[in-house]
């Protein structure tokens, strides 16, 4: 089964000096990402399976696949952790049309 | 509520006076004291109050952390010593605590940090002092030397805080305001504003120099040294937003310093 990765739509994230910084709205933890990171979410658009981001981190990184999987996943993880990210079994875009209105903030 | 408020005071920070009421004499003089010149006479202008119901002491749990949400358009304020409520649609709202000072300064904090989130400023942990009609911010986490550095300030310097900045953008860029949000030095900050001249990241060492630092280190540091306290996704994101135009405005250094005042020669 596909896994389909996409960036939480409000999160704070801002490139400056080639650093990729967010934020997570849910606990303010500041992460900094590195080259691969920057990567994995610049792809995470929710329509590309995460098997296709590794194929491209391997490409672009030259790292060997299982080793670009495994650190994909644990990054993948720890952002979906601070709401900086969202993992699902299908493209993303379809399950927020899906989702019921957020109250206005 | 129904509250017999017999008592008005209004307690003027960074140049927003959040007008507090309270029907106990007793309680009005202790915000009296603990906030002495940042404490206005009312006006018929101001914009925000917070009505105080005062309630009998409990024992505080210390681990007992802030909680700050939004629910059905209020801001629910929460810690193990106060209950509070802002509506900022209509810029009032209430505090529940015992008699004690402690606790209103925590909401004032927090009121603070939400007021000026939506101004493009924020509250951040360093101490400011004005010198030659500038200021100058000394950003770093507990240990850093903010109140180190605010009691070797020499006579021509006052001292903002020596804990909690205030900052709000101005035309010019940014102007820093003193606060009553003290640390260590347990005196409140001169009441006074103006231009922001620098911020410098406090770091100890053996002599006393000033260091560039790159534009994403600077973000870094500031943010981190950031008051959070709702975890909100508007207003993290709004704060993230000011901090980015904040360093873009403001020179950000690194203050590598000994503990004497000989530090104050590289401030003008």
């Amino acid at each position: 089964m596909a896994t389909y990765v996409a960036r939480s739509k409000q999160v704070a994230a801002r490139m400056l000096g080639g650093e990729m910084m967010i934020m997570s709205p849910r606990d303010t933890t500041l992460f900094n990402l590195n080259e691969v990171g920057s990567a994995i979410w610049k792809f995470a658009d929710g329509q590309t399976p995460l098997h296709e981001i590794v194929e491209r981190l391997c490409a672009e990184f030259d790292v060997a696949p299982e080793v670009a999987r495994q650190d994909a996943e644990a990054f993948i993880q720890e952002m979906a952790e601070h709401g900086i990210m969202q993992v699902s079994d299908r493209p993303i875009a379809a399950i927020a049309n899906e989702a019921p209105p957020q109250e206005p903030k | 509520m129904t509250l017999t408020a017999t008592h008005e005071l209004a307690i003027d920070i960074g140049g927003m006076p959040i007008l507090v009421r309270t029907d106990s004499a007793q309680f009005a003089a202790l915000l009296e004291d603990r906030y002495g010149s940042f404490i206005h006479a009312p006006s018929s202008d101001g914009i925000f109050s917070l009505d105080v119901e005062l309630i009998p002491a409990r024992t505080i749990e210390e681990d007992e952390d802030v909680s700050v949400r939004l629910e059905s358009g209020s801001w629910i304020m929460t810690r193990g010593d106060f209950r509070a409520e802002w509506d900022p649609r209509t810029g009032h709202g209430w505090v529940r605590q015992s008699a004690n000072p402690y606790s209103i300064d925590g909401v004032l904090r927090i009121l603070h940090s939400l007021l000026l989130a939506r101004e493009g400023g924020f509250l951040v942990h360093a101490a400011s002092a004005v010198r030659n009609g500038r200021a100058f911010l000394f950003a770093g986490v507990s240990g850093a030397g903010k109140t180190t550095l605010s009691r070797l300030a020499p006579p021509d310097a006052e001292v903002l805080t020596d804990e909690i900045s205030y900052l709000r953008p101005c035309p010019s860029g940014y102007e820093a305001f003193g606060t009553p949000f003290a640390g260590e030095l347990a005196r409140i900050g001169a009441n006074l504003r103006a231009p922001l001249a620098a911020i410098y990241l406090l770091v100890q060492g053996p002599e006393n120099r000033i260091e560039t630092v790159e534009p994403a280190e600077a973000a870094r540091a500031v943010l981190r040294n950031i008051l959070f306290f709702a975890h909100d996704e508007e207003l993290v994101g709004l704060v993230f937003k000011s901090v980015f135009d904040f360093v873009a405005r403001v020179p950000v250094q690194r203050l590598i310093f000994t503990p004497d005042a000989r530090v104050w020669e590289l401030v003008v």
